[in-house]
């Protein structure tokens, strides 16, 4: 069972808004999936996961970068080569 | 090079780009017109996963399969509407308006590659490429009437394909024969060494219309409380039309269908609240304000970009992944997966196939599901395939009350092959 | 245990050397190129890149955990760390959590007291580098940060020791013995700027922990603890509470500071990288052939060399050193180690460091000529001093190198035994100058000889062989005497 506040706090966690006004909606919503998500519970042991598909690796070897034009070509701002963002506290 | 005009009448909404001019080469689907999912990688060409998160976002790369599409000379005509990010049934949550089923348009596609289905069914392609999470190939290819499949897992490079849950999704062809489809999957399959998780495999086949001496399991799950009497009809009779081509079937179980929903449910939002955190407006996409402080702006771009359904799924998979509660979900949902996959294994030591409805009921009316649980609840007999790896497609067989109906067939691993030759021997005795 | 025991663990962060990242082919040579210039749409994480594993990352970890006797588990996986930061361009870092590559383990270091303690080792795994971010602007104008990927991607071997360190000078000791291994694996470059840094975590016995993250330099880790060990005592004194927290270190002013809240408490939300396949190298363990290691070196110096152990240990210290070393002795061990050591150890090293000047600008031959010289007893310690100076300084110009011979020719600096009129010159006039000297030394003051001596020392600039010069003055103060 989770409330409104732990709602909040999962929105937090997960740094993405929620409006007031879809709180309750959310909350509602959110605790019927988790409750129909119980069922888990009744999963017994721990299978061990299968593993047929194990070191996949590659050689170490140079490949072309992206030029750095189109490194920038989709960030919304730069600067001298180097993409802006918002400042970090 | 050559180039094709492509100007559709997409009185479906079906396309979010398209390519006026699609230019192609030679190949085995040398001027062929193909349509992608706007969630698979295309360089040059705006890729959007329907969210306007990454409106404007340009590619700089191809994903692998549409690398291939270009090579067998294709002409990638443009990028089909979907559910934001793959997370739906409907394609109601695309940020850009619904797709309209072609069949009726009161209706929806299907999801989550219900613009690929559309313009195949709607005739503007014969071919597309889709994607399937959850059944979002399949249930929009039994909606709108078209031959979808999803392969077996790791069959189909996902490099390009914007993630939604990695360790449950495949691209895969939808076309409108089985025919078409199999050849889309001779040209997309294979090992590639951008994707760790594909095997080497390709796919080199050619329909055989012969089931012959097959053994046909019928899951008693797929026909239980749920699904629509009449959708149940319609593919109970298709499924004795597979007997009259000489396949034998036998009722079996799936005991592990009781938690595949809630299994599916937990690991793909557990992935997607993952691979949905990069989009911060920094690199691609809307601008985060950056008179902002960062979390601030980070919160901001992703409160005003993503849709309503995409916001629950991540705060859903946060939850399920937080502290002291990844035993009782994350890990118990792999858990479970193992367990369908043993039920599965099981089953495909005694029988060579599995059949069924690909949805428990016809397309919905438009904003007909409003409610998330019931709307994740049509999803139950499309997940278990995705759970298990296994291939599995759907073919048009029959209609109630005057939509189209999916006849759902499922593989062992690695036998997609049989799978397009029991689907095609279907629909080569009906048509 | 003593009750204000210091307890320290350290998490090292080491990048090591290959050519491309850890799970694209983007080239790791990044320093001297423009910001985002090394970068692909899987390190710059793009929707839809996929990580491939670079195979040369855990081959150079499994030496690592090899060398430092750590056991390698039977399956080892990747793990997503997710948190939200502008540098971190996928928002999670994929790392390794509950399987890494490696368990267990140690690493011996010189004792504080003297002798060899062992500091044991919790686990090594392997995991990508974030970007860089800058910060800029200011108050008026903006703050806002500038994000260069070009080390996005980057391998790291993290190797994390349990608590085991008693004091910031252990604490160094066991950075400075944990690269030498690195280098002498020639998995791990310690000359590039950056590519090391160290969470240090220390506390007081019976007091909470704290964190001091991302120190990046050799100094700043020790620089940093001590720092701690004393603000975190003045706290105990004052009867105060240390408090369990994250604090970074700030260079330049050699202190820490406590992080903000927004560090603390992150929920990580580990899961397994989808995207990446299981690894089963454990059977790859037997066959990693090791070179020599800095304890096996330094024990080959004493025995093969004749090397003092405080020598040996100096000159193993660093790979380039000790190869050095052996370089300019190769032709005759026997004649040259014992003078070479020396030399190097107790002065070379120091002149580099006084000029900022790396090793690899010295030339072995022209070093191994000059100790030739000395040996020769051509010239005197003083002069031999000189002579490497004027080396040194030559090559950091890049004026003309002259060889030692040329040098002492040219600033005629050959001892001068064999013509002692030069020094018995110096010495009258020495002893004519200062006539104060000679009443002290008469009277018995010690000192006075000595500044005779040194004044004869300047007059023959230091050629005379001092010995000599000894002998000579008091005999020739004799003679004054009567």
């Amino acid at each position: 069972m989770v409330t409104e506040k732990d709602v909040e706090h999962i929105a937090e966690l997960a740094d993405i808004g929620i409006n007031t006004d879809e709180l309750g909606t959310f909350t509602h919503q959110f605790n019927a999936i988790l409750d129909y998500f119980d069922v888990l519970d009744q999963v017994k042991g721990d299978t061990t996961i299968t593993r047929d598909l194990t070191n996949i690796m590659r050689e170490d070897i140079v490949e072309p970068s992206l030029p750095q034009n189109e490194v920038l070509k989709n960030a919304a701002a730069q600067e001298d080569g180097f993409i802006k963002a918002p400042r970090v506290m | 090079m050559h180039e094709l005009s492509f100007e559709p009448d997409d009185r479906y909404n079906a396309f979010l780009a398209v390519c006026k001019k699609a230019p192609y080469g030679k190949g085995k689907l040398s001027g062929i017109a193909i349509a992608v999912k706007d969630n698979i990688s295309t360089r040059g060409i705006e890729t959007t996963c329907a969210s306007k998160i990454l409106k404007g976002y340009i590619p700089p790369y191809d994903a692998h399969a549409v690398e291939l599409l270009r090579q067998s000379g294709a002409a990638i005509v443009g990028k089909t509407n979907m559910d934001e990010f793959g997370m739906g049934t409907t394609t109601e949550n695309s940020a850009f308006g619904p797709t309209l089923n072609p069949c009726d348009t009161n209706r929806v596609p299907g999801g989550s590659s219900g613009g690929s289905a559309a313009a195949v069914a709607g005739n503007m392609v014969r071919m597309a490429l889709g994607t399937d999470t959850g059944g979002s190939i399949r249930c929009p290819a039994a909606f709108c009437g078209i031959v979808g499949l999803k392969p077996t897992y790791g069959r189909v490079s996902r490099y390009g394909l914007i993630a939604y849950a990695n360790s449950l999704e495949q691209i895969g062809p939808m076309g409108q024969n089985v025919s078409e489809v199999s050849t889309l999957l001779q040209v997309i399959a294979g090992k590639d060494r951008h994707d760790s998780t594909t095997y080497d495999r390709p796919y080199n086949h050619n329909p055989v219309a012969d089931i012959k001496g097959l053994k046909i399991g019928i899951p008693t799950e797929y026909f239980g409380e749920g699904v629509d009497p009449k959708v149940a009809g319609v593919v109970k009779t298709a499924i004795s039309r597979l007997e009259e081509l000489g396949a034998s079937t036998v009722p079996c179980s799936i005991p592990s269908m009781k938690y595949a929903l809630a299994a599916y449910y937990v690991t793909c939002t557990c992935e997607a609240s993952s691979n949905l955190a990069r989009f911060d407006g920094v690199r691609y996409g809307p601008a985060a304000d950056s008179k902002k402080s960062w979390h601030d702006a980070y919160k901001e771009v992703r409160k005003a970009g993503f849709g309503t359904e995409v916001r629950r799924r991540i705060m859903l998979g946060t939850f399920a992944l937080s502290s002291g509660y990844y035993g009782k979900y994350y890990a118990k949902a792999q858990v479970a997966r193992e367990n369908v996959k043993a039920d599965f294994a099981r089953l495909f030591s005694e029988v060579d196939l599995i059949a069924g409805p690909t949805m428990p009921t016809i397309a919905f009316r438009l904003k007909e599901k409003s409610d998330p649980l019931s709307m994740y609840l049509s999803d139950i007999l499309t997940v278990p395939a995705n759970l298990a790896g296994i291939p599995a497609i759907s073919v048009p067989c029959g209609k109630a009350d005057g939509m189209p109906v999916g006849l759902q067939i499922m593989g062992r691993p690695f036998e997609d092959e049989r799978v397009i030759d029991a689907a095609y021997a279907y629909e080569q005795a009906v048509n | 245990m003593a009750d204000d025991q210091v307890i320290v663990g350290l998490e090292v962060h080491c990048q090591l050397d290959t050519k491309s990242k850890l799970f694209c082919g983007c080239s790791t040579d990044y320093r001297s190129d423009g910001p985002n210039t090394h970068v692909c749409p899987v390190c710059l994480g793009l929707p839809g890149a996929m990580p491939v594993l670079n195979k040369r990352s855990i081959e150079y970890a499994m030496k690592v955990a090899k060398a430092l006797n750590c056991t390698v588990l039977h399956e080892s996986e990747f793990s997503r760390k997710n948190y939200f930061y502008p540098d971190l361009d996928k928002a999670y870092q994929i790392t390794q959590y509950d399987k890494p590559l490696a368990e267990g383990g140690y690493l011996e270091i010189e004792s504080d007291e003297g002798g060899e303690r062992r500091i044991q080792l919790t686990r090594i795994h392997v995991e990508e580098d974030p970007g860089r971010l800058v910060h800029m602007g200011n108050a008026e104008r903006g703050k806002y940060s500038l994000v260069d990927y070009n080390r996005a991607g980057i391998p790291l071997i993290e190797i994390v020791s349990e608590p085991d360190m008693r004091s910031p000078k252990e604490a160094r000791k066991f950075l400075n013995k944990l690269r030498a291994t690195l280098e002498y694996l020639s998995v791990f470059d310690s000359e590039k700027e950056g590519s090391l840094r160290v969470d240090a975590n220390i506390s007081i016995k019976g007091n909470e922990r704290v964190e001091v993250k991302n120190i990046t330099s050799y100094k700043g880790v020790e620089k940093a603890l001590t720092y701690e060990v004393t603000r975190q005592k003045n706290l105990i004194r004052r009867g105060q509470r240390i408090e369990r927290e994250t604090r970074h270190f700030i260079e330049s002013t050699g202190i820490t500071q406590s992080s903000r809240s927004k560090e603390q408490e992150h929920d990580y939300r580990y899961f397994p990288e989808p995207d990446l396949r299981p690894l089963h190298v454990q059977s790859w363990v037997e066959g990693i052939v090791l070179p020599e290691l800095p304890d096996a070196r330094r024990e080959r110096f004493v025995l093969q060399y004749g090397c003092s152990l405080n020598h040996a240990r100096t000159l193993t210290g660093e790979l380039k050193l000790a190869n050095f070393f052996e370089h300019v002795v190769v032709a005759d061990p026997k004649g040259l180690s014992s003078l070479a050591a020396t030399w190097i150890a107790d002065t070379l090293i120091g002149e580099l460091n006084y000029r900022s000047m790396n090793l690899d600008r010295v030339d072995a031959a022209g070093f191994t000529e000059l100790i030739r010289i000395l040996k020769q007893g051509t010239i005197t310690d003083k002069s031999g001093i000189e002579v490497l100076r004027v080396m040194l300084d030559q090559r950091i110009k890049n004026e003309m190198a002259e060889t030692p011979t040329a040098i002492v020719s040219r600033l005629n600096l050959a001892k001068t035994s064999g013509d002692t009129s030069i020094i018995t010159a110096a010495i009258n006039e020495a002893i004519t100058e200062n006539p104060k000297a000679l009443e002290d030394y008469f009277a018995g003051k010690g000192g006075a000889l000595n500044f005779l001596v040194g004044q004869v020392m300047k007059k023959t600039r230091g050629k005379a062989d001092p010995g000599e010069l000894n002998r000579m003055l008091i005999e020739a103060l004799k003679k004054k005497e009567t």
